[in-house]
């Protein structure tokens, strides 16, 4: 019995993967954007930058998620359930992303750029060549968290009807009257997608981890 | 002698309400090794930063080969790639082995072909003695170690002029000797060098120029037999006699 | 976005009604799990087998799956072996069974932090070791998690919000509500993310004040860590 379930609900899975796949890079990138303008802009992109963080890490997920889904499948741009989804969890994951970028460019301390400009490097040199590959390092274990959350998170956007686990667990439930089987399916399933997300990161962490850099 | 290699014109620098240094003249010529000395605090470090435009200031000019490089249109990047910089905590990359640390200006900056970085980069470590500790991170450095990557990483840029600042006064004494070694080694071969140092002996062995700093100002400069022996001003006779007080004495031990 | 304000002053009764459960939720979600949190991370430090066993899977069990999957688990699916628990019980058990698994590892980072001299020094005078744990470890553990744990709140205040998807008349149910009856969710959502975030930064600014208040010098994690 239990295997039939899984076997119906493993085709929500590569649904939850995609949506995974497109939050947690499109994050990725507007957080470090955000995270780079924030350390190094001028004064007013990093008032904005603050705020913006501000605003999307003081309200709840779901919240946003429903603002940013009805923004997106509105008149003035119109994507499909699963485009608009996974588009507003990676807007959402942004914000906790570019926090933790941030983090990790202002521990590099100030002497590494003092140091590439004095071998003649421009500043954008120096950012890419010095300080990113070693705020990236840093960033692992607290980023291997945040992609965690956003795999958790993906369970969201069943609310707008995208056929992903929880929404496959849901309509099992209905159909067999077995919610109990149907949802501990689905729980499972998480739970095993979490565990080898965070395993990954954990091999890549330690891949590129400096021979004298602690853990 | 011919005109100045770097020449620095009535810099000041001002930090709030504190004046670092002010006035300050100084003609650097090729070939040459001058050190600064002076009490702590009394703005050398900040100079050597500003000769090289890590550090503004506030009025003045900065010559490098006859041309003005504390001019608005100087390409501070450019000036900075042909003035070599030695930090007193190294400031080696951390995310780098010894070998890419002096590799990485090569291949990022001047943009050499890898393969002739490569080869160049191999040659500076061989310089400082480190070509066996290639692959090394700085991590797994010791302090001697890590300057003298610091200096080969700023000797494959080629840059004309040589900035140390306090070099080895981070380091456990006995580790100061490999990198005075190195430094040493340098002078002979007629690098052109500006070095902020207490290390007395350093300065008199190897300079041909000792310049006297304190509060902000050049006292007195001259050849280190002048200035060790009949130097000019009472100012500079206490401040030897200070720091032969410190450090004569440990010298005479070891 | 222009209707926020509008929606604010018509919606105000139903808004301040859904505020008040969202509240209520994580009032009791933050104290359900503190308790169990506690149980759990002593059980991890210093149980035998058994007890460190069963608190390494509830945490890694519901940090590892999400919170709605839980939530659902409860309420659909406990009826399945005879529990049937009301739509507020069930968000009540999830959020505080969910809350728990992150205050364990809170609290646990703050017993470990503790080291084992205290428990010896306790152990030395005659305490049992039970004795200790609540006169010695568990005051000092509490203490030293504050900053760790004063994340928790705010984060867990921000989960409550996904309840309404069983129904529960918090805040953003209250949301949804209004987006049916006038055709505007985006509106509708925006004011309600307005009092989310009210509630948020005063939560915040609040805890930030009680741990500067309760600050013992010279004991915090850092300091122990050196």
């Amino acid at each position: 019995m239990l295997s039939n379930f899984l076997s119906y609900i493993f085709q929500g899975i590569s649904i939850t993967i995609a949506v995974t796949l497109v939050a947690l890079p499109a994050g990725l990138v507007l957080g470090l954007g955000l995270a780079l303008v924030n350390t190094y802009g001028g004064v007013w992109l990093k008032r904005l930058s603050a705020l913006y963080s501000l605003l999307m890490r003081g309200v709840p997920p779901v919240v946003l998620l429903f603002i940013l889904y009805f923004i997106l499948s509105g008149n003035l741009v119109n994507l499909t359930p699963f485009w608009a989804g996974s588009v507003s969890l990676g807007v959402i994951s942004s914000a906790y992303q570019m926090e933790i970028l941030r983090g990790a460019l202002l521990s590099i301390s100030g002497g590494q750029m003092v140091a590439a400009r004095a071998i003649g490097m421009s500043r954008l040199q120096a950012i890419q060549h010095i300080i990113l590959p070693q705020a990236l390092r840093i960033a692992i274990p607290p980023w291997s968290n945040e992609a965690s959350i956003v795999l958790k998170d993906s369970s969201l956007v069943y609310a707008l009807g995208v056929p992903e686990i929880l929404r496959r667990a849901q309509q099992l439930s209905a159909t067999t009257q077995q919610p109990l089987l149907a949802f501990g399916a689905a729980a499972l399933i998480y739970f095993v997608l979490v565990f080898f997300v965070n395993r990954g990161l954990d091999v890549l962490a330690k891949k590129t981890r400096l021979p004298t850099q602690h853990a | 002698m011919d005109s100045p290699i770097l020449q620095a014109k009535n810099l000041t620098k001002i930090y709030g309400q504190n004046v670092i240094f002010q006035d300050i003249s100084l003609d650097v010529y090729r070939g040459e090794t001058i050190v600064i000395i002076g009490p702590s605090g009394t703005g050398k470090s900040t100079l050597l930063r500003c000769m090289n435009l890590l550090t503004p200031i506030d009025s003045g000019k900065i010559f490098l080969n006859g041309k003005e490089i504390t001019a608005r249109d100087a390409n501070e990047d450019k000036v900075r790639q042909q003035i070599g910089m030695v930090f007193q905590n190294f400031l080696l990359f951390n995310h780098l082995t010894a070998f890419d640390n002096v590799m990485i200006g090569l291949s990022k900056v001047k943009k050499m072909p890898k393969a002739q970085a490569r080869e160049k980069a191999l040659y500076e470590l061989n310089r400082v003695g480190l070509s066996d500790r290639a692959d090394h991170y700085p991590g797994q450095l010791s302090g001697g170690q890590l300057q003298r990557v610091g200096i080969a990483r700023a000797l494959a840029m080629d840059p004309s002029v040589m900035l140390f600042d306090e070099p080895t006064s981070a380091l456990d004494p006995e580790l100061i000797g490999e990198v005075l070694g190195v430094m040493e080694t340098l002078s002979r071969e007629h690098m052109t060098m500006l070095v902020v140092t207490h290390e007395m002996g350093f300065a008199r062995e190897v300079a041909n120029r000792i310049v006297f700093m304190e509060k902000g100002s050049i006292v007195e400069q001259g050849a280190p037999d002048d200035l060790f022996y009949r130097p000019q001003h009472e100012r500079t006779r206490e401040f030897l006699w200070k720091i032969t007080e410190l450090y004569g004495k440990k010298e005479e031990k070891s | 976005m222009s209707d926020v304000p509008e929606f604010l002053i018509r919606f105000w009764p139903i808004l301040l009604q859904g505020a008040g459960v969202t509240l209520l939720l994580t009032v009791q979600g933050l104290a359900a799990g503190l308790v169990l949190g506690m149980i759990t991370a002593l059980g991890r430090v210093y149980g035998g087998k058994t007890w460190r066993g069963l608190a390494i899977g509830y945490v890694e069990l519901f940090r590892g799956t999400p919170l709605l999957v839980q939530l659902f688990l409860i309420y659909y699916g406990l009826p399945g072996l005879g529990i049937t628990l009301s739509r507020e019980w069930s968000a009540f058990l999830a959020l505080g069974l969910n809350s728990g698994a992150y205050q364990a590892e809170y609290l646990r980072g703050s017993i470990l932090a503790i080291g084992n001299g205290q428990m010896m020094a306790g152990r030395a005078i005659g305490m049992s070791k039970w004795q200790t744990i609540r006169e010695i470890i568990v005051p000092q553990a509490l203490r030293l998690a504050i900053p760790a744990w004063a994340n928790e709140p705010v984060s867990l205040l921000k989960s409550t919000a996904v309840v309404f998807l069983i129904a529960v008349p918090e805040l953003m149910a209250q949301g949804k509500i209004i987006a049916a009856r006038t055709y505007n969710p985006i509106g509708a959502y925006m004011s309600v993310a307005v009092i989310y975030m009210f509630m948020v930064f005063v939560l915040d600014y609040g805890l930030k004040f009680l741990e500067r208040y309760v600050r013992i010098p010279g004991f915090e994690m850092e300091a122990r860590k050196a």
